[in-house]
């Protein structure tokens, strides 16, 4: 699919659908690459939903609203994507009344769906309710000949995590600030990195492979943890592969990159989204210079700025498309000829519009 | 009305040597201060820019929870310098203490501030401290 679908005909086309009584509608042309050899599929992606608890059964408005609408147009996508996954920090304080309404909300999802640990998941009762619920927080699996792992970029050092603080409640809520200088870098650490290079060593470098992980792992800004501290040794790892592809949440807005043989790329919140870092003057940041910025968010409409997205995966390398609420969608694919993603709109600087333009 | 006698001529011209004298002496006050005086008043600020920095950070009474910081992280995509400016969404030129009350009824689902309220004053100290250093930009969209 070359053009990304607006949103009013997404809506329009899903809404007849809907009173129809949701008959497939065709949303997704998978073209099959020459060179893949391999059955094509797609898979949704949803994340960041920040599900906040406020009293009794009482939870944010604003953020529900989110992930709801997301759950109902991943819904409407035809032909269905093989699976779904979820990108991490489904609740705000890691309260399990946060984690099972979320998961609630989520359950109205067609399809399997894989999950992601977030620091906001994580950081009151280190990630026991979650994995209570949604199993192991880092594994791997095999789909369609492609190899997908599944990490836990969030956790960080012993001294921070046990030591520092007096509640597990006053843990979590210095992790919730992004914007905390009490704050601690994120890792993937010791004992994960030996795991994948176990879970790496079973497979051909010429299979695809795709890594979740919650924070990106390349470092961008370390003031709001839009960083991995031990990137680099991860990256190292996934070096010997031929087409490597790191999607990523926690950054609320459109990122994407190309280190060596890594294509990088974030994907949206459903909650609310995050300025650029450069917007922050007091402190140098590092953007992607591939990156074209999401459009700056209105903020009298309260899904501007969110979105999810849906990735195919028939060259072996990803086309996100980015579904965004009050905002055209965008989609970033992997450029063979270039040989990294590009925006199949906007790369072009004579073709960005203002609304992209940030300070 | 007749003229006055000498010794009130010279009381008038008393007066006035006095008042001059003040004058002076008032002038003096305004123009002249120290570097304890600077240190103060920026003391003064930035006790102001922290108490702000608190509000902002959760310590503004919100019904529904949500902060300021969560959605603008060391104040960021505020842009403080470009107000007053033309609101589309307003139709019309607002300061950005206007901009704050919007953020505050609605995300934080919670009662406005008056413009002249401490609270709005510290919040507004805090958001422009944090774009120190960018030039003015009066409008820009």
């Amino acid at each position: 699919m070359r053009r990304p679908i607006d949103r009013r005909e997404f809506l329009k086309r899903g809404g007849a659908l809907l009173a129809a009584g949701a008959l497939p509608m065709s949303l997704v042309e998978i073209a099959f690459g020459k060179d893949s050899g391999r059955e094509g599929f797609t898979f949704a992606y949803l994340s960041d939903s920040h599900i906040t608890h406020v009293r009794g059964r009482e939870f944010v408005r604003n953020w529900d609203r989110g992930l709801i609408q997301a759950v109902a147009e991943a819904n409407l996508l035809d032909p269905r994507p093989d699976f779904i996954m979820y990108g991490g920090d489904i609740a705000q304080l890691g309260k399990r009344e946060e984690i099972d309404h979320g998961l609630e909300i989520l359950s109205g999802l067609r399809g399997e769906v894989r999950y992601v640990m977030g620091e906001h998941d994580y950081y009151l009762d280190l990630g026991e309710h979650w994995r209570r619920r949604l199993g192991p927080d880092h594994y791997s699996f095999r789909h369609k000949g492609v190899q997908f792992i599944v990490l836990n970029s969030i956790l960080t050092d012993d001294d921070w995590t046990h030591r520092r603080w007096p509640s597990a409640a006053e843990r979590m809520h210095q992790m919730a600030r992004l914007d905390n200088p009490q704050g601690s870098p994120f890792m993937v650490g010791e004992a994960q990195r030996a795991w994948l290079r176990g879970e790496l060593e079973k497979v051909d470098t010429d299979t695809p492979l795709v890594v979740f992980s919650h924070s990106p792992l390349q470092k961008i800004y370390k003031g709001w943890n839009f960083w991995t501290d031990d990137a680099e040794q991860v990256q190292a790892l996934l070096k010997p592969f031929r087409k490597v592809t790191v999607l990523y949440g926690h950054v609320h807005q459109i990122q994407y990159n190309q280190i060596g043989n890594i294509s990088f790329h974030s994907v949206m919140a459903t909650a609310w989204p995050w300025p650029y870092p450069q917007s922050f003057v007091q402190s140098p940041s590092h953007l992607p210079k591939l990156t074209v910025p999401m459009d700056r968010a209105n903020p009298f409409f309260e899904r501007d700025g969110t979105g999810w997205q849906f990735i195919d995966l028939h060259t072996g390398n990803a086309d996100v498309h980015y579904l965004l609420p009050d905002n055209r969608n965008r989609v970033v694919a992997y450029d063979t000829a270039a040989g990294h993603p590009v925006d199949r709109e906007y790369q072009d600087p004579k073709r960005r519009i203002p609304p992209q333009t940030r300070y | 009305m007749k003229r006055g006698k000498p010794e009130g001529r010279c009381a008038a011209a008393g007066a006035l040597a006095a008042a001059i004298l003040l004058g002076f002496a008032v002038a003096a006050s305004a123009d002249e201060f120290t570097r304890q005086d600077l240190e103060r008043w920026q003391g003064e600020y930035m006790a102001v820019v922290k108490k702000g920095e608190a509000l902002f950070h959760g310590g503004l009474k919100s019904t529904n929870t949500v902060s300021c910081d969560q959605c603008h992280p060391d104040a960021a995509d505020i842009h403080p310098e470009t107000y007053p400016k033309f609101q589309r969404q307003l139709g019309r030129v607002a300061v950005l203490g206007e901009m704050i009350n919007w953020c505050i009824m609605n995300p934080l689902q919670s009662k406005p501030l008056a413009l002249d309220d401490p609270r709005m004053v510290a919040l507004q100290a805090y958001i422009t401290f944090e774009r120190r250093g960018v030039a003015l930009a009066p409008g820009k969209h």
